[in-house]
């Protein structure tokens, strides 16, 4: 057993003319709360599908919970669960229809998801269709089914986009409950106070490379700076993206 | 095959929420079969439709027992015997709106006017007027008759509108359901990337083509037990023969060869639109140029040279042999075999050109 969640090694892939990734290297502790961070375009969101094991690195290897994720593994995938950027549920079905059905792919029980829908605060919206959910009820109902079957590491890919403050909070509260529990989180985000407020360590993502890993409080000392915002700011410039 | 229940069960319920797609796949062939059923069922040879001006002897004599026999082939509108009332008779069959005028000429002539129009129904007016008369004659001499006529129905064996539409429309039925409920099904699943997401589940690849076969082949059998519900029912009045049940081997063949145009549509387009035109313009097409909705006998050569090659022109012949010609696996082997032919070398390309998620 090792003592690492995700080993991933010069993860490079191209698609056409752009280098969407190049060249990332990171590590993550099992337990940690990781934050990728970078402006549009920076290349998170296909470095996590690359550790996810969705896509397969044009160079490189990446190894969850002590396994390769890439070619597919059902025996690795029981240990992780993954929310999509975009909610991916099941066409006119219902909130519990969706979790019911998530679970039973993972082989774990109706009672577990309806425990599960308790937890993010979805039982009276159970019988709500997939497409009557408010954004935040989605991105929970796409967190809960991330969770259904209790894995122990969990990425998260910009859950909080989208949200009112009220649901934000809601769901930052949600997330810490889940890492406390001791599953590794790996999040993307844009909010740099969310990223401050939650995470252990983050990386600062542009271009396809990593400029930076660490504490929040490592990162602001380092460049001499008033927040992770700041941070942000100095690493990857003021320019528009896309 | 939890997953593999749980995943046809997300599938079905999916589709038959969809109420266009439900009206599309069931509702909406029905209604054809209804449509047509009723349309074609009236007999091709109509009642003659005789004007009597005035009092006309061997009408009027006849028995009600021979009244009621010719009441199916003859249908009589008496007028008074004025001379308007039969230039207004004269009239309306010159408009074709009757077919004769029949009237007294002194005491034994019985005068027939008619249009020759249509010359199937002044020949039928013309014999039927004639037995009438020829039959009053005979009872004239008071002799019995030399000769006797001995009707008996024989079992029609023809081809009836329904026994043709029945095989046909439920063969277009199946094909809808194929084509449009994998295409659109694919599409969306990756649009809404629920694809990427069961690959990111312990979810063999298995499981989720056997749910999206299995929830088609369960559609399919639903068309085929509603169409030969309705079409047996006595109004419609299809009887089944000998090796009817052979169409639920051919309806699984041609689900899946169905099943997979949808898959080379779905993963082809990129939006559920797309997908969606690219169905109408194989299915609409293929539905007339394969016979489905009427006989090609009488197409120019080249339309059934290209209907030979369509997959509902086959399926609908193998299932018109075995649904009503009582023809048995002679006629549904050979068309099974090429459909699962089809079907393999169809999704085989879809295999190729598939994609997971639209970038």
């Amino acid at each position: 057993m090792t003592d690492t969640a995700i080993t991933a090694e010069g993860l490079r892939k191209r698609y056409g003319e752009t280098q969407a990734v190049d060249g990332v290297t990171l590590e993550v502790e099992r337990g940690e709360f990781f934050g990728i961070l970078g402006p549009n375009g920076a290349g998170k969101t296909t470095t996590l599908e690359i550790i996810e094991g969705l896509r397969e690195p044009d160079e490189g290897t990446s190894h969850l919970l002590g396994e390769a994720s890439w070619p597919r593994n059902p025996a690795l995938l029981h240990r992780i669960g993954v929310q999509l950027q975009a909610s991916a549920f099941f066409e006119r079905l219902s909130a519990r229809e969706q979790i019911h059905t998530f679970a039973s792919l993972y082989g774990v029980s109706g009672d577990r998801a309806d425990a599960m829908l308790e937890t993010v605060g979805l039982t009276e919206k159970g019988s709500t269709r997939e497409n009557k959910l408010s954004g935040g009820q989605a991105q929970r109902l796409s967190i809960a089914c991330a969770l259904v079957h209790d894995p122990e590491l969990v990425f998260l890919d910009e859950p909080t986009t989208g949200l009112d403050p009220q649901a934000r909070r809601n769901l930052w509260d949600l997330l810490r409950t889940i890492n406390s529990e001791g599953r590794t989180v790996v999040l993307t985000t844009h909010y740099m106070d969310e990223a401050e407020k939650l995470c252990d360590r983050v990386a600062v993502m542009d271009n396809g490379r990593i400029l930076r890993v660490g504490t929040p409080a490592q990162l602001i000392t380092e460049l001499g700076v008033k927040s992770l915002e700041d941070v942000f700011l100095q690493l990857t410039g003021r320019e528009y993206r896309e | 095959m939890k997953s593999f229940i749980s995943l046809s069960k997300a599938m079905a319920l999916g589709l038959l929420r969809d109420k266009a797609a439900v009206f599309l796949m069931l509702v909406f062939p029905l209604m054809f079969l209804i449509l047509f059923g009723a349309l074609f069922k009236s007999d091709s040879t109509q009642q003659a439709k005789v004007i009597q001006v005035g009092d006309v002897r061997v009408l009027d004599a006849m028995p009600d027992q021979e009244r009621a026999g010719l009441r199916d082939v003859l249908k009589i509108e008496k007028t008074d015997g004025s001379a308007a009332a039969r230039d207004e008779a004269l009239a309306k069959v010159r408009k074709g709106d009757m077919d004769a005028v029949v009237f007294q000429k002194g005491k034994g002539g019985v005068e027939l006017r008619y249009s020759a129009a249509d010359s199937v129904r002044s020949g039928n007016v013309r014999g039927v007027l004639n037995s009438v008369v020829q039959q009053a004659n005979q009872q004239a001499t008071g002799q019995p008759p030399a000769f006797r006529l001995a009707p008996r129905q024989l079992e029609d064996k023809s081809v009836k509108p329904i026994q043709f539409l029945t095989p046909g429309l439920l063969s277009w039925a199946v094909a809808m359901g194929g084509v449009f409920g994998s295409a659109l099904n694919l599409v969306s699943w990756r649009r809404k990337r629920i694809l990427r997401r069961l690959w990111l589940a312990p979810v063999r690849a298995g499981s989720v083509i056997g749910a999206r076969v299995g929830v088609n082949l369960a559609l399919a059998f639903a068309q085929t037990a509603l169409f030969l519900g309705v079409a047996t029912l006595p109004v419609y009045g299809l009887r089944l023969t000998g090796h009817w049940w052979l169409t639920l081997p051919l309806v699984a063949c041609g689900a899946l060869a169905f099943m997979s145009i949808g898959l080379l549509i779905g993963s082809w387009a990129k939006t559920e639109e797309a997908a969606n035109g690219l169905a109408q313009v194989v299915v609409l097409p293929m539905a007339f140029l394969s016979g489905s909705f009427f006989p090609l006998d009488s197409a120019p050569g080249w339309v059934r040279a290209v209907s030979d090659y369509l997959p509902l022109t086959h399926l609908a012949e193998a299932m018109q042999s075995v649904l009503t010609r009582g023809e048995g696996w002679g006629a549904a082997l050979p068309v099974m075999g090429g459909l699962l032919l089809f079907a393999a070398v169809l999704t085989l390309i879809a295999s190729r050109i598939f994609r997971w998620d639209d970038a």
